[in-house]
């Protein structure tokens, strides 16, 4: 009770911050919903919180994005920056030739992360999301690409070796397949896992039910 | 890495005898393997031509956790990740999430979090220090190390309650006022503790075994250790000057004077040089922190319960294995819809296969230990 009160009245101290953690707070069962398009500047999520003000999706265009647009063309899909972070959404089979020319020319050397998002209600499920950084201009650069069930996506482990265990994480855990990886089997589960833990649709009740059943022959007491 | 064994141009050549190469298990139930990490050994003879590394006998599906916690339930859990350095998982979390809800933590909770955070890097390279010792032969230096991690831990104790698993920092800044004596027993600790380091290295850095058993051992290239994505104090020993906590500055460390020492050659030897330095230079940071902690409040204005806006956010930070990143997004309602970590040991122990081949089986006892891999961590 005295929660939701105390929640509205601070100001969190940057000024861009204020509107946008009250509208959030009020409607908590809509921004589920509206979630999964967040890559992109949210439209369909301003509609359904009443007030909505602040975009803190916004588009970027700076001189690396240029030079991007300039290479790849329309294979950049969308270039926008979130809490002062950019982030590059490209077209899933150019991420390998992207990733090349990231590294070569905008010398973007090392790959910090790997990993991947379910959208699971998007068409195109799954965000492949690599954290790059650049020792030369002290910078990061978020680089995505977008992925249905099933497609497969090109392996950057040909230009970043340490993609090779990320890349079988990111399998391991959402069964996306790299296309042109050196060894694709499951790294942290065992080899027989049924099912890929981190889609949204994996239900730990369920997984936990039926192994005790299989494995044990009696009922789960969850 | 199975795949790569074949592709090396290594691997072609003839065995020295002629016969066949033997694969040899080791862990996961080896003490050397400070964990549960197995590896697979191809040996010729007593040497390693190829290795892959089996993990996962220590995955708990933290991620899969965190899409089912609050924002705050989820803070205890990232202090079982690498639990040598609690509070230093714990730093990373608080400062990604108030990234994301775009609110700062006052001036006071950002020193206090830098003095604790660095004594724990003292306190987890002490840890390593002591076991890679231990694993090498020299017994003498883990009852030191665990001497003076024991007053590091007393601290903390004093401070939050607990040792390991500390949960010292929430979201927003500090549940905690700093006790009454902490600047005294920070100092005293540092006091004490310099000529402590010149007691173990006085054991240790001109011994002529351990000069043997780690020079010219395991040696990662800069380019090398770049490519594979290592951080922290094994890039670092590989000659690359980047160390996040210079790059880019969280909690307090832009206030203070530090030195960022790098290695040359790359090798077992260089590492522990690096780290040796690292503690001295985290010392010197507590030191300057305790001199002028500022007074005021230690908790932002954060609610009780947290939504933040919707969107995404990528922090790392500087842990005492390397880069630690969380990137996690919200969806605009009180749990987070997906939490990502980046365990440095995770990436760093993917460098092993380069750093093994060629080398004796013993010495896969030495590369390990001068990964500091905390399996915890690599599994999640």
């Amino acid at each position: 009770m005295a929660d939701e009160p105390k929640e509205q009245q601070p100001s969190p101290v940057p000024a861009g911050d204020k509107p946008a953690s009250s509208p959030a707070a009020t409607p908590p069962a809509k921004p589920a919903a509206a979630a999964p398009p967040a890559a992109t500047p949210p439209k369909p999520a301003a509609p359904v919180p009443p007030k909505a003000p602040v975009q803190l999706q916004t588009p970027l265009n700076n001189e690396l994005v240029g030079r991007v647009r300039a290479k790849f063309g329309t294979a950049l899909v969308e270039a926008i920056e979130d809490r002062k972070q950019a982030i590059l959404t490209v077209e899933c089979g150019k991420l390998a030739e992207v990733s090349q020319y990231l590294r070569d020319e905008e010398k973007f050397d090392l790959l910090s992360d790997l990993t991947a998002v379910d959208w699971p209600k998007r068409e195109k499920r799954f965000d492949v999301v690599l954290n790059l950084y650049s020792f030369a201009k002290n910078e990061r650069l978020r680089v995505k690409a977008r992925a249905g069930d099933g497609e497969q996506v090109p392996s950057v482990a040909g230009v970043w070796p340490t993609a090779n265990w990320l890349e079988r994480e990111a399998f391991d855990m959402f069964g996306i397949v790299f296309a042109g990886h050196p060894n694709l089997t499951r790294i942290l589960l065992p080899d027989e896992w049924q099912g890929y833990p981190l889609r949204k649709d994996y239900d730990i009740i369920e997984q936990d039910t039926s192994w005790v059943k299989e494995n044990m022959g009696i009922e789960s007491g969850q | 890495m199975a795949t790569d064994t074949t592709t090396d141009p290594r691997d072609k050549q003839q065995t020295l005898l002629g016969a066949d190469e033997l694969i040899l298990n080791m862990g996961p139930q080896h003490p050397s393997t400070h964990g549960v990490l197995r590896v697979k050994l191809k040996l010729d003879g007593e040497r390693v031509i190829g290795s892959e590394c089996m993990i996962g006998y220590l995955h708990r599906g933290v991620e899969k956790i965190a899409e089912h916690r609050t924002y705050q339930q989820f803070a205890p859990y990232v202090d079982r990740m690498d639990y040598v350095a609690a509070v230093s998982n714990g730093l990373g979390y608080c400062e990604a999430i108030e990234k994301l809800l775009m609110v700062e933590a006052p001036p006071r909770a950002k020193v206090i979090r830098t003095i604790l955070t660095e004594l724990q890097r003292i306190a987890s390279h002490l840890l390593w220090l002591g076991t890679h010792a231990l694993d090498i032969g020299a017994l003498t230096p883990l009852f030191y190390c665990f001497r003076e991690r024991e007053e590091i831990l007393k601290i903390f104790e004093k401070y939050c309650g607990a040792r390991l698993t500390t949960h010292a920092f929430r979201i927003g800044g500090l549940q905690y006022e700093a006790y009454d004596t902490l600047e005294k027993d920070v100092e005293s600790f540092c006091k004490a503790f310099e000529p402590r380091i010149k007691d173990y290295e006085d054991l240790l850095t001109q011994n002529r075994i351990w000069l043997g058993r780690t020079k010219g051992v395991g040696i990662l290239k800069a380019e090398d250790a770049i490519a594979m994505g290592a951080t922290g104090p094994v890039l670092r020993a590989s000659g690359v000057k980047w160390d996040i906590r210079k790059a880019m500055p969280y909690a307090a460390y832009d206030q203070y004077k530090f030195e960022i020492p790098v290695g040359t050659t790359g090798d077992t030897y260089d590492r522990y040089l690096v780290r040796m330095e690292e503690m001295r230079q985290s010392r010197l940071i507590c030191l300057q922190a305790i001199e002028n902690i500022p007074t005021g409040p230690i908790m932002a204005k954060v609610g009780k319960v947290l939504k933040p806006p919707p969107g995404e956010v990528y922090h790392s930070i500087e842990a005492p294995k390397g880069e630690l990143g969380y990137y996690v997004i919200s969806d605009g309602t009180v749990q987070p819809y997906r939490v990502r970590i980046r365990p440095p040991s995770f990436v760093n122990l993917q460098a092993f296969d380069k750093m093994a081949r060629g080398h004796l089986v013993a010495d896969v006892v030495a590369i390990i230990g001068t990964l500091d891999i905390v399996l915890g961590e690599v599994d999640r």
